[in-house]
């Protein structure tokens, strides 16, 4: 599995090996009181790595508290893997700073674009797939993982056009970047329920293509339903409700292929209490239990 | 390959048609699917200014707000992938828009804002407290240059910012307000809570000549010539009791 970042030591932190085959949730400010205050209540966390790139006060001094109990996954927003210009070698430094001082089980970032010239568009953008996108991409990722040190994984998109000037296929493309660059791949189940539902394609024929040996976490949130102009259903990857039942019987048949993973629940608008991200949770992890068992079946 | 330009221009400014090259399955209009993209940039730094400015947006309602916000993003989109800075022109902003000129003191409200999220964010360092300066004798205290705190900010208004920010945190009634009266703030935060804090005429002028890297006397000296209601005990007091000092050196050292 090429999904642990490495560190020398010696370590601040509790030495976790790798993010927990269960689930984690995304760590929001609303919920950080209420999770000092108890033991342990999921197998991780996820933080966005933008959101502790201030120079201290309470983010960072409840992140390291919460560090002493739970593995880290770090999962960037704004490196701008698939933009045309360069990766921002500041923007780098300041993520092998949170490397440093969290040492994080895993580091993750997102098939995508965000910035032009000097202008940070705060959305995850979509890229053509070609020979030029492929290469390019390729090569930030070889330069992302020379710089931290460590493997890194790349998120499959929620996308809501496709380019005319496409020639791969994404499952293809993201297998070909494993291939060349050694990463990882973060699953995203909720993004390939919205993608293949917005692009006409099947979903369980998606997975089937994808590489799923490289999987080193998986990602379930809610999507959104809208309309396009002929009447059929367009999804938004919200990120603001439960995680939908086609997604959760979607995330089984992922679990089928990869075996247990990490999974994370993302809730990052209108977000609830954290009871309500624990249930879903507790959903997950009922489905990577199920899954362990089917196979010590098939295998005893 | 202009590409990413194009799309990112198309992204900003909503008169542009989609770009081209985008296609869908069904032959439904890509335009309509692009304007999820471009919708989202701008939600989410609304989003932004909303979450950064919450005072703000209650003294002009969440409508006004937004609209106000949504100028504001086209003007300035962010130029930092880190989004907890975003916005820090949008005190500026506020002063020369002129559909919020009837609310003379929301800029500088706005500047309290944002000092209290620059200070929320800033480096962490423990502060002196009055131990720390227990031991000088007064002409040994007007020697000293002081550093302040890393998060520190001074504000001087010619609108009662304090209070109108208190007031919006359940810590004093609006009606007992008057928006038209001078009032200083401090804005530090000495371990991980920030503090809003009033100050007596003249601290502001004291504590700014200490920032400018005056001695404590130059300071007292130039505090007294702004505000002849200076009070030396209270700044002193001030200096030494609410954080703001982060460390000091006998001038020449």
């Amino acid at each position: 599995m090429a999904n642990a970042a490495r560190m020398s030591p010696p370590m601040k932190f509790p030495a976790f090996t790798r993010l927990p085959d269960q689930a984690g949730i995304g760590l929001k400010s609303e919920h950080l009181r209420d999770l000092l205050g108890r033991p342990p209540a999921v197998g991780f966390l996820e933080v966005h790595a933008e959101n502790y790139m201030g120079a201290g006060g309470a983010p960072h001094a409840f992140l390291g508290l919460l560090r002493e109990q739970y593995p880290l996954s770090l999962h960037g927003v704004g490196l701008s893997i698939g933009a045309e210009g360069r990766l921002d070698s500041d923007h780098l430094d300041r993520l092998a700073g949170l490397m440093k001082r969290y040492e994080p089980q895993s580091f993750s970032e997102h098939l995508a674009w965000s910035t032009h010239d000097d202008t940070y568009l705060n959305d995850l953008l979509p890229i053509a797939y070609t020979g030029e996108t492929l290469r390019r991409v390729a090569d930030h990722i070889d330069e992302i993982q020379d710089r931290l040190g460590c493997t890194m994984l790349l998120e499959n998109p929620s996308t809501y056009v496709a380019f005319a000037a496409s020639d791969w296929s994404e499952t293809d493309f993201l297998a070909e970047i494993v291939r060349r660059t050694g990463c990882g791949l973060l699953l995203d189940v909720n993004n390939v329920q919205v993608s293949c539902s917005n692009h006409g394609q099947n979903p369980v024929a998606y997975l089937d293509a994808f590489p799923v040996e490289a999987v080193g976490e998986l990602h379930l949130a809610g999507y959104a339903t809208e309309r396009d102009t002929l009447g059929a259903p367009l999804l938004i990857d919200a990120h603001g409700t439960p995680v939908a039942d086609d997604v959760w019987a979607l995330y089984r048949h992922t679990l089928l292929r990869t075996g247990p993973r990490p999974t994370l629940i993302e809730w990052d608008n209108d977000v609830p209490p954290l009871t309500t991200l624990l249930e879903e949770a507790a959903k997950a992890d009922a489905a990577l239990d199920a899954e362990a068992r089917r196979r010590n079946g098939a295998t005893h | 390959m202009s590409g990413q330009r194009e799309f990112a221009q198309a992204l900003l400014r909503p008169e542009t048609t989609a770009p081209d090259g985008l296609l869908t399955w069904n032959g439904s209009d890509a335009s309509q699917r692009f304007a999820i993209y471009r919708n989202n940039v701008t939600v989410s730094l609304i989003d932004a200014l909303v979450a950064a400015y919450p005072v703000v947006m209650q003294l002009v309602g969440e409508t006004f707000f937004r609209e106000m916000a949504r100028i504001y993003v086209r003007l300035h989109p962010p130029c930092s992938r880190i989004m907890l800075t975003y916005g820090h022109r949008f005190p500026g902003f506020i002063e020369s828009f002129a559909p919020a000129s009837d609310l003379p003191y929301l800029a500088d409200v706005a500047r309290l804002e944002r000092a209290r999220r620059r200070a929320y964010h800033a480096a962490d360092m423990p502060p002196l407290g009055p131990s720390a300066y227990a031991a000088l004798d007064p002409e040994a205290l007007g020697l000293l240059t002081v550093r302040l705190h890393p998060s520190t900010a001074i504000l001087q208004s010619a609108f009662a910012i304090v209070s109108l920010w208190a007031a919006h945190q359940g810590l004093m009634a609006i009606e007992a307000v008057d928006p038209c009266r001078p009032e200083d703030a401090l804005i530090v935060r000495p371990d991980l809570e920030v503090d809003v804090v009033r100050l007596a005429p003249g601290v502001a002028a004291f504590l700014a000549s200490l920032e400018a890297g005056a001695t404590v006397a130059d300071a007292v000296a130039n505090a007294l010539r702004q505000s002849p209601e200076f009070d030396i005990t209270t700044g002193l007091a001030t200096l030494m009791a609410s954080g703001v000092s982060a460390a000091f050196s006998a001038a020449g050292e």
